[in-house]
């Protein structure tokens, strides 16, 4: 038994608790549990793997290894503290970007370590270096776009070069070739040509796909740092790097496909990019008018009601209504009134985006479900107020076979009885489709900013007598 | 503007157009609203409660020389002689049957709103008085039958022995009938419905009544309405209703035509089959009744003791309530034509609902309005032509056996000529991708952000790879996997803080 022996049983621990802390997010029963077995988990592999460093490396390399983790522990726990939960999509696509960066390093220390002859090179560590490096900078330049994109710092329409899918498979062919040259004869510049190419793949990539379509993205994203972190295990022969990487890139890829089943899309063509491309006829259709309703009838509505159902998208995060909503949730139960969520699975910029922020403002989460099972309730249903949503209500989608959204599965609040529609004004979603929602007989718009109309139908709620 | 609310002249009408309520309302929009003393006295509204509410007390010329006149009643021919030239009539008129009453409202350049002639869509539905006031009737209709019933509704098991539940047929769906089923079930009665249109089969289960289904083809209905129908299923229905005349103790009956005699549902046979004791309201009297044997405003009893119950005022019989919804109805419509909420009536005769309602404007007739299309089945046909658009068609079998293969091959190739290490490594690999594949297979969706975000913490593990590069004794090296160190600490740390942080916030109710 020695130290080496130890730590490869550790990371045997480690892999275990990592697994169980996935089964244990996937209820909420067991989700907290499922944290610390993560916890547990990441502990055990770090504390094996300081111990080899400080039994084998320099004085400066613990020196380094004691900075470097305390820094990043600090700057991590303080993002993680200050973040809005807004602001959540953008925190999670940044963290992605460290992991691929990460990866790229490690993969330029292995090619460094075999051309100083630390390690023993050959065609397999080559082109373990290379597939590394490819992985981890296409999830680092992706990444950063779509931090930047779902931060605003970049427009969030996708980016339209000609012949954009010529641009990324021409992309892939370069690696492959490259890989070919570099197994034959590893040198810098190879490396650094292949880091270049999949920077510039990465950021195409991401830029190519449109705001609307980040809850893939980002998942997509996840699941590729997953990918980069097993690359890495083969690089350096760990398993626990594969295992960890293997889990975290097959929960990514499993997000992206329901994202991509609750669009009706394939995961291809969310790459490809772009939604609204092929502008439908039914663009310059004549829906009729839209009647508006204020504040005051609404809660009037409200109060009348048996059923609510509200059905929240990225619109309620923009405008932070998040506690106001929840405040109108707490009075309408209170009256009596069986208020419950619906939530598409696309809904916000993050698969699970809109669970966070109203568990966030404190609405319970059993009240709270999914597309699937409340769309066949709402028929029964009073009053629905869309707050912020649009693509995810439209009704094209499931009348209109030529709308650009035919087929996507999505809430059928047009059964109801009546629908509310919080909106800023008339303009159409992130998919460019009109919705001939607005001009439903039973619909009725109520336009200003989400926050502030929901607050004066709280109010006007206090004011009727129950 | 001034509305003028008279007290109603017909005989037996307790109902008045406007409460304290809504007079109150009424105002709110801008106008001022004048009562004819004693209007609500029927109503149990007193004068003072209208003055209290906003509204003047007025002599009769006074309401009836207002700028707008709300009736519960449409005006005799000689009583349209009270309205000013110029002014607005709203009231139920009965367009189709009353051509003398609209040319004299015309004559005296008196607008015209029917109430009864307000298009069946869904905008109009807060106007709509028939809906309003076949509610209260069909509730009336049933707490008559529950009148004149000798027995419970509800089953019981006493001490005194074990009451069966009577049984109700109510004969047409409509609100009436709805309404009746609603009332009859929650006083414990078993109900059974019958209805032309097969679409409202919902309605009856969600009231607590059991559709009786005629098997015949039928017409599906686009304006609301139910229309007559085809003579093999009206043999059909006629079987259904003698059957179950044998065996119910009430029948409800409410069908009505537009503009026709109601149809004859229950004949004298049927009635005769009935036990004795048992009670009919026909709710269509005033149209003839839906059975036979039915006197119009009376109640009659058969030789084998059967009750038939002729009420055509059975609204009238629960007069607050239905002066209540017939003037908030009355203020939806005032709503709509009130946009500015300035008291200044401003009619926009391009609106679908408004040209239905307006039968008489500045001297000629505008009965009958263009038809307005409404299905109260929506868009049947538009889900079968979804499928043009399925863009990706589900692999065949055959397609997922051959890829599934590939994969296979592909693997076993790579695995058999790869070094023992790639293979071991892969090993690892592929089991680990189908564990997290069968982990997260169940994930509830509410979770899916805090998964990502731990799944982020733990890619961290990176950092694993970082470490044992510092121990290569290269400057270049140290440099790089201690920045690679950095950024997947922040990752560890600030990944598992912010799932802590989200998780905590979730509770049940």
């Amino acid at each position: 038994m020695d130290i080496f022996s130890i730590a490869g049983a550790a990371y045997l621990v480690a892999a275990l608790l990592f697994i169980l802390s996935l089964a244990g997010l996937s209820k909420h029963e067991t989700a907290s549990q499922g944290w610390l077995y993560g916890v547990a988990g990441m502990t055990l592999a770090l504390v094996a793997t300081v111990i080899q460093v400080v039994d084998g490396g320099t004085t400066t390399a613990v020196i380094v290894l004691v900075v470097a983790v305390a820094v990043g522990a600090v700057i991590g726990l303080w993002r993680a503290k200050v973040v809005e939960m807004t602001g959540m999509p953008e925190l999670i696509a940044l963290l992605h970007s460290f992991v691929g960066l990460a990866a790229v390093l490690i993969g330029w220390n292995g090619h460094l370590e075999a051309a100083a002859g630390h390690v023993h090179g050959g065609a397999i560590h080559s082109a373990e270096v290379f597939i590394g490096v490819f992985i981890g900078a296409v999830t680092f330049t992706g990444s950063i776009v779509a931090f930047l994109k779902l931060s605003a710092r970049m427009k969030s329409a996708p980016l339209m070069l000609p012949g954009k899918n010529v641009i990324n498979i021409g992309a892939l062919v370069v690696f492959v070739i490259l890989t070919v040259v570099y197994v034959i004869n590893p040198t810098l510049p190879l490396l650094i040509a292949v880091t270049v190419v999949a920077l510039a793949l990465g950021w195409h990539l991401v830029a190519s796909i449109g705001g609307g379509d980040m809850p893939v993205v980002v998942s997509m994203l996840n699941s590729y740092s997953g990918w980069a972190a097993a690359a890495s295990g083969f690089l350096l022969g760990n398993d626990l790097l594969i295992v960890t990487g293997a889990l975290v890139g097959s929960s990514g890829a499993y997000l992206s496909y329901i994202m991509c089943k609750a669009m009706n899309r394939s995961f291809i063509s969310v790459i490809a990019g772009g939604f609204g491309i092929e502008a439908g006829p039914s663009g310059d259709v004549d829906y009729g008018e839209h009647r508006e309703i204020n504040a005051e009838d609404t809660a009037e509505l409200l109060a009348g009601a048996s059923s609510v159902v509200i059905t929240p998208g990225y619109g309620m995060a923009v405008a932070q209504a998040q506690y106001p909503v929840a405040e109108l949730t707490r009075i309408l139960r209170d009256k009596g009134v069986d208020v419950r969520f619906g939530i598409h699975p696309v809904a916000g910029r993050l698969p699970g985006h809109m669970n966070v922020l109203l568990a966030e403002a404190k609405v319970p989460y059993d009240i709270v479900l999914e597309m699937d099972e409340i769309n066949d309730d709402l028929a029964e249903t009073d009053v629905v107020l869309v707050i912020g949503a649009n693509d995810t209500v439209n009704p094209a989608a499931a009348e209109d076979p030529t709308s650009p959204i035919a087929g996507m599965p999505v809430l059928r609040v047009w059964e109801s009885k009546n629908v509310v529609v919080f909106k800023r004004s008339m303009a159409a979603g992130y998919a460019g489709v009109q919705n001939p929602l607005f001009f439903r007989e039973n619909t009725q718009m109520l336009f200003g900013d989400a926050k502030t109309k929901v607050d004066e139908i709280v109010n006007a709620l206090a004011r009727v007598p129950a | 503007m001034l509305i003028g609310v008279t007290r109603e002249t017909k005989p037996g009408e307790t109902r008045v157009a406007a409460t304290p309520a809504t007079v109150k309302q009424l105002t709110g929009l801008g106008y001022d609203v004048v009562i004819e003393g004693g209007a609500g006295e029927a109503s149990s509204f007193k004068d003072e409660a209208y003055a209290e509410a906003g509204g003047r007390i007025g002599t009769d010329a006074d309401a009836w020389g207002a700028d707008l006149v709300f009736r519960v009643n449409a005006p005799s021919v000689g009583e349209v002689e009270l309205l000013k030239s110029g002014a607005t009539l709203v009231a139920p008129l009965a367009p189709a049957q009353s051509a003398e009453l609209l040319d004299a409202l015309a004559a005296r350049k008196v607008d015209a709103f029917a109430m009864d002639a307000v298009p069946r869509i869904s905008r109009a539905q807060s106007m709509d008085i028939l809906s309003s006031q076949a509610n209260i009737a069909g509730y009336r209709a049933v707490v008559e039958a529950a009148h004149h019933f000798g027995r419970f509704f509800t089953g019981q098991v006493t001490a005194a022995g074990k009451v069966p539940p009577a049984k109700v047929l109510v004969a047409g769906a409509g609100v009436a009938g709805l309404a009746a089923i609603g009332a009859a079930s929650s006083l414990g009665a078993i109900v059974r419905a019958t209805d032309p249109r097969p679409e409202v089969a919902d309605q009856v289960k969600s009231l607590g009544g059991e559709y009786l289904k005629v098997e015949v083809e039928v017409e599906k209905s686009t304006d609301g309405y139910a229309k007559a129908t085809s003579e093999a299923y009206d043999q059909r229905a006629a079987e259904i209703y003698s059957e179950q005349a044998e065996d119910v103790d009430i029948i409800v009956t409410t069908a009505l035509i537009p503009g026709r005699p109601a149809p004859k549902l229950i004949t004298a046979a049927d009635v005769a089959s009935m036990k004795s004791g048992s009670v009919i309201v026909d709710m269509a009297a005033a149209m003839g009744g839906n059975v036979e044997g039915t006197v119009k405003d009376e109640v009659v009893i058969t030789p084998n003791g059967v009750t038939i119950i002729g009420y055509t005022d059975l609204p009238a019989r629960l007069p607050a309530q239905s002066s209540q919804l017939y003037g908030t109805n009355l203020v939806n419509l005032m709503k709509l034509v009130t946009p500015e909420k300035d008291g200044v009536l401003a009619l926009d005769l391009e609106d679908q609902v408004q040209r239905g309602l307006t039968v008489v404007h500045d001297g000629g007739v505008l009965w009958p309005p263009p038809p307005v299309q409404v299905s109260a089945a929506p868009a049947v046909a538009a889900p079968a032509e979804v499928a043009v658009k399925e863009t990706q068609k589900p692999l065949s079998a055959g397609a997922k056996l051959a890829l599934v293969g590939t994969g296979a091959l592909a693997l076993f190739l790579l695995n058999a000529v790869a070094p023992a290490e790639i293979t071991r490594h892969f090993t690892v690999l592929t089991l680990s991708v189908v564990i997290g594949f069968y982990v997260i297979g169940h994930v509830h969706h509410a979770l899916h952000t805090p998964l990502m975000s731990v799944t982020n913490a733990i890619s961290g593990i990176v950092v694993v790879g970082a470490l044992l590069q510092l121990t290569v004794a290269d400057n270049v090296v140290l440099v790089l996997a201690g920045i690679a160190t950095l950024l997947a600490s922040i990752n560890i740390f600030g990944g598992f803080a912010v799932t802590r942080r989200m998780l905590s916030m979730f509770r049940k109710a």
